[in-house]
């Protein structure tokens, strides 16, 4: 409880920065939305009408002041509730993230596993080549390749778009396999070179030796004595990575059209949509605030020395 | 380990039988298209975005239209007449028009629609100026009167470019033009479908069937607008390379604006075409700020005109000459009132010793001349880095300053001095059919504060322009525009940069019978197989 309530003030801090930072950024919705032909005078209407002629401070309690009422406002460009914009847009990045996450977390741990088993081997090298690609292909020349090969050429999966889940699992599946396969080559990377550095660290710990000369079976060496102990910090690094997912992969979204927050953010921040970026940086810091509470519980679930 | 690699396996089997499965079954005759923008705001009249002008043209109709050969056709309109002093005119409903909630199309809505109309239009409020009533006669018939008469009044119903007067429900016109119309009740050939609209990312319109088309056959926005498909989707896929692996595919039938790099590509693929369908295309415009130096002077204009070579931008921007023209009228070249201009300034070389000698005579000494460079816009910006770069040569001090386009459209009404957050130029362009008339022409208008961002002061020109509204033979029109292509040649209220096209990609093999419009894409008509 007390650490919840921590999280209430950088919640706070990040609203107020956030509101002033879109102030003082150069831009001005009311033009955007006045259009190519509009006069000064146009504009000027508009911003009145927008309420952007008003000092800074009357524009921030509004702004609370409907926050506060669970109302995050609406959009200047489209005029629809934020939360509908919103809601448009999370299956996707959920969906993306999700299965993302699942798919690097059941390739990346046997590999990191495996590498610092075994260490200086063919296992390792070929991990860590891996490794190495992922990191160095950017993700849209890995998704141009993919749409090339199997949407173009084979046929097997579509070029873009997103099928919500509601249309069967089939065809959300199918749209889905090659975002999914892009994104998840850094993940991969990043999860099994984690793995593999935590897990060298306890291999080499003097419990191991001992479990080893005790006759301790291979797998439950590298699962329950060593991987529960080298955990924490590729736990760090997952929870890290889905934060990410979630606040937007906008390079990924984009190749394969997918309409997920990345990309309403993205679009908002062009636009100087302002309640649009304000709601979504603060749903943001709120998702962070929150899984780092719960990376925080799983640290003492895997590690009863920790506590806080 | 065993246990989870069995898992693991069956896990992948699942996925791949359901991969395997079937698309949803295609609906029947779904037009799926790719827009050059993202449809954000539904009102036609409040923003004069092109997006919005197509999305009208799909759900609104328009009392007036004009044909393939710019001629003004009755649309919603059954009849009309013209008092013999042409100050008064009279027009008569078409019976059976309805809204899209069902309600049927009155006088009083077309009174509303015109009203909140010409607050916002340029041509629009010209009218208003000259109104001494906009009456109901009855549930089908309403009355303009004028105080004097005005020559372009059935043109300004019918033009095509922004603002559009179109006609939409009182309850919806009476909202003031500050605020923006939440619906899309109109009654034209197709429904917006507001349950799928997704801002930014898909646009959904299905068939209006109750919609009465004209008998006569379709000719660019006049005639019969006949929706043969039953739905159309518009699909914002902000990546090119994306949208034209998913043309070839067949997942879309439509790219309205795929961009030049793709265009050979687009051309070899089986089952796509590509052509222009949009003819009057856009002119590129260099805007000068007229208030402050050095372009206060006119000398210093007359040098930027004589530094931009057309040829060289178009090269640069556009590539292929297929799609550009150079064209020194400030009226679209191909258009009814194309000019002549008197000057002529030689090779590159003779271009840039002009320029330097021109701003020499304008009093320039080195000051920083900020030109606003939009880099979210490969088409401005590439003219944005030509511009820079022919000032460079003429030995002008200019102060690239890279911004998107969203900044630059905060900065740019700022009217005070470069070095306080002003400008002295920015790169933008404007629609053929905006270019080819002298009252929607976005740079000639010079009413000084009433005028668009750089606000040029010119009595000559603004008496033209009005003298241009009583014109009412083309010879007249003509003689007037070409009065004011001298006068712009003089005091050269901004610089085009020339003149280009846009092609379409499409699948052939699927649609056909494209109407070929002046200055927006228009889906019905298509013949969808």
């Amino acid at each position: 409880m007390r650490r919840l309530l921590a999280t209430l003030p950088v919640v706070v801090l990040v609203a107020l920065f956030v509101f002033l930072l879109l102030r003082l950024a150069p831009g001005d919705p009311a033009a955007v939305i006045a259009g190519e032909h509009a006069t000064s005078i146009d504009i000027e209407r508009i911003r009145a009408m927008l309420g952007l002629d008003r000092p800074l401070h009357e524009q921030f309690l509004l702004w609370a002041g409907t926050l506060l009422k669970g109302d995050l406002g609406n959009s200047i460009m489209s005029n629809m509730p934020i939360a509908k914009l919103i809601g448009q847009r999370i299956e996707p990045t959920l969906s993306i993230a999700a299965l993302t996450m699942f798919v690097s977390v059941l390739i990346a741990l046997p590999m990191g596993i495996a590498a610092a088993w075994g260490t200086r081997t063919w296992v390792d090298r070929t991990t860590m080549v891996f490794a190495i690609l992922g990191f160095s292909l950017p993700v849209f020349l890995v998704g141009y390749a993919l749409i090339y090969v199997f949407a173009i050429k084979l046929g097997w999966f579509p070029v873009q778009g997103y099928r919500p889940l509601a249309q069967g699992i089939g065809p959300w599946l199918r749209g889905l396999v090659l975002p999914t396969v892009a994104l998840s080559f850094t993940y991969v990377a990043l999860l099994a070179r984690t793995t593999r550095a935590s897990m060298l660290e306890v291999l080499a710990e003097d419990y191991i030796r001992t479990a080893q000369a005790k006759g301790v079976h291979t797998r439950g060496l590298l699962f329950k004595h060593a991987f529960s102990n080298a955990a924490v910090p590729v736990v760090t690094v997952v929870g890290i990575g889905v934060t990410l997912l979630i606040s937007g992969v906008v390079i990924t979204e984009t190749v394969f059209n997918i309409p997920g927050l990345g990309r309403l953010t993205v679009d908002a921040i062009l636009s100087r949509d302002y309640p649009i970026i304000q709601a979504l940086i603060l749903i943001f810091a709120g998702v962070y605030v929150v899984l780092n509470l719960v990376i925080d519980l799983i640290y003492v679930f895997l590690d009863p020395r920790i506590e806080y | 380990m065993k246990h989870l690699i069995t898992k693991l396996a069956l896990a992948l089997t699942v996925a791949g039988l359901l991969a395997a499965a079937p698309a949803q079954a295609a609906e029947k005759k779904v037009i799926r298209s790719v827009m050059h923008a993202a449809l954000t705001n539904l009102d036609p009249i409040q923003t004069t975005a092109d997006i919005t002008l197509y999305h009208g043209m799909m759900v609104y109709d328009t009392l007036f239209s004009w044909d393939k050969d710019l001629v003004v056709k009755p649309q919603m309109v059954d009849t009309y007449s013209i008092s013999k002093d042409k100050r008064t005119y009279t027009f008569k409903l078409r019976s059976g028009l309805k809204w899209h909630d069902g309600q049927p199309v009155k006088a009083e809505d077309c009174v509303a629609s015109i009203k909140r109309w010409w607050v916002r239009d340029n041509v629009g409020q010209r009218i208003a100026e000259l109104a001494t009533s906009l009456t109901v006669v009855d549930d089908s018939t309403f009355k303009l009167m004028l105080s004097e008469p005005f020559g372009y009044t059935l043109d300004a119903l019918a033009k095509t470019g922004s603002n559009v007067a179109f006609m939409m429900p009182k309850r919806l016109a009476e909202i003031g033009t500050q605020d923006q119309i939440r619906e899309a009740i109109g009654s034209g050939p197709f429904k917006f479908v507001r349950e799928e609209w997704v801002p930014g990312s898909k646009t959904v319109y299905v068939k209006n069937e109750a919609y009465v088309p004209r008998q006569e056959p379709s000719s660019a926005a006049a005639g019969g607008k006949i929706a043969r498909a039953d739905r159309v989707e518009w699909i914002v896929m902000p990546d090119q390379q994306t949208a034209q692996a998913a043309l070839i595919n067949g997942e879309i039938d439509y790219i309205e604006a795929p961009q030049a790099d793709f265009i050979p590509m687009l051309r070899q693929a089986k089952g796509t075409t590509v052509k222009t369908i949009v003819t009057y295309g856009n002119q590129g415009i260099i805007r000068l700020n007229h208030l402050q130096p050095p372009f206060d002077n006119v000398k210093a204009r007359q040098g930027m005109l004589a530094l931009v070579n057309q040829e060289t931008y178009l090269r640069a921007i556009i590539g292929d000459a297929a799609f550009y023209k150079v064209c020194p009228s400030i009226f679209l070249c191909g258009s009814s009132l194309e000019t002549k201009s008197g000057l002529s300034y030689g090779d590159d070389k003779s271009r840039i010793q002009t320029a330097k000698r021109l701003f020499q005579e304008a009093g320039y000494k080195g000051e920083p001349i900020v030109l606003l460079n939009p880099t979210d816009s490969a088409l401005s910006s590439g003219a944005a880095l030509v511009t820079a770069q022919l000032m460079r040569e003429a030995g002008l001090n200019v102060d690239v300053k890279s911004m998107d386009w969203g900044a630059i459209v905060a900065r740019r009404p700022n009217k005070g001095k470069p070095s306080e957050g002003g400008w002295n130029i920015f790169i933008s362009n404007q629609s053929g059919m905006s270019a080819s008339n002298p009252l929607t022409n976005l740079g000639l208008a010079a009413n000084c504060e009433k005028a668009w961002f750089g606000w040029p002061c010119d009595s000559k020109i603004e008496a033209l322009r009005k003298d241009f509204t009583k014109a009412e033979t083309l010879p007249e029109r003509r003689k007037i525009a070409q009065a004011l292509q001298d006068r712009a040649d003089e005091t050269v209220p901004y610089v085009s940069f020339g003149q280009w096209t846009q092609p379409t990609a499409y699948r052939s093999d699927k649609l056909s019978d494209i109407l070929v419009l002046p200055n927006f894409t228009a889906f019905w008509n298509i013949v969808v197989k």
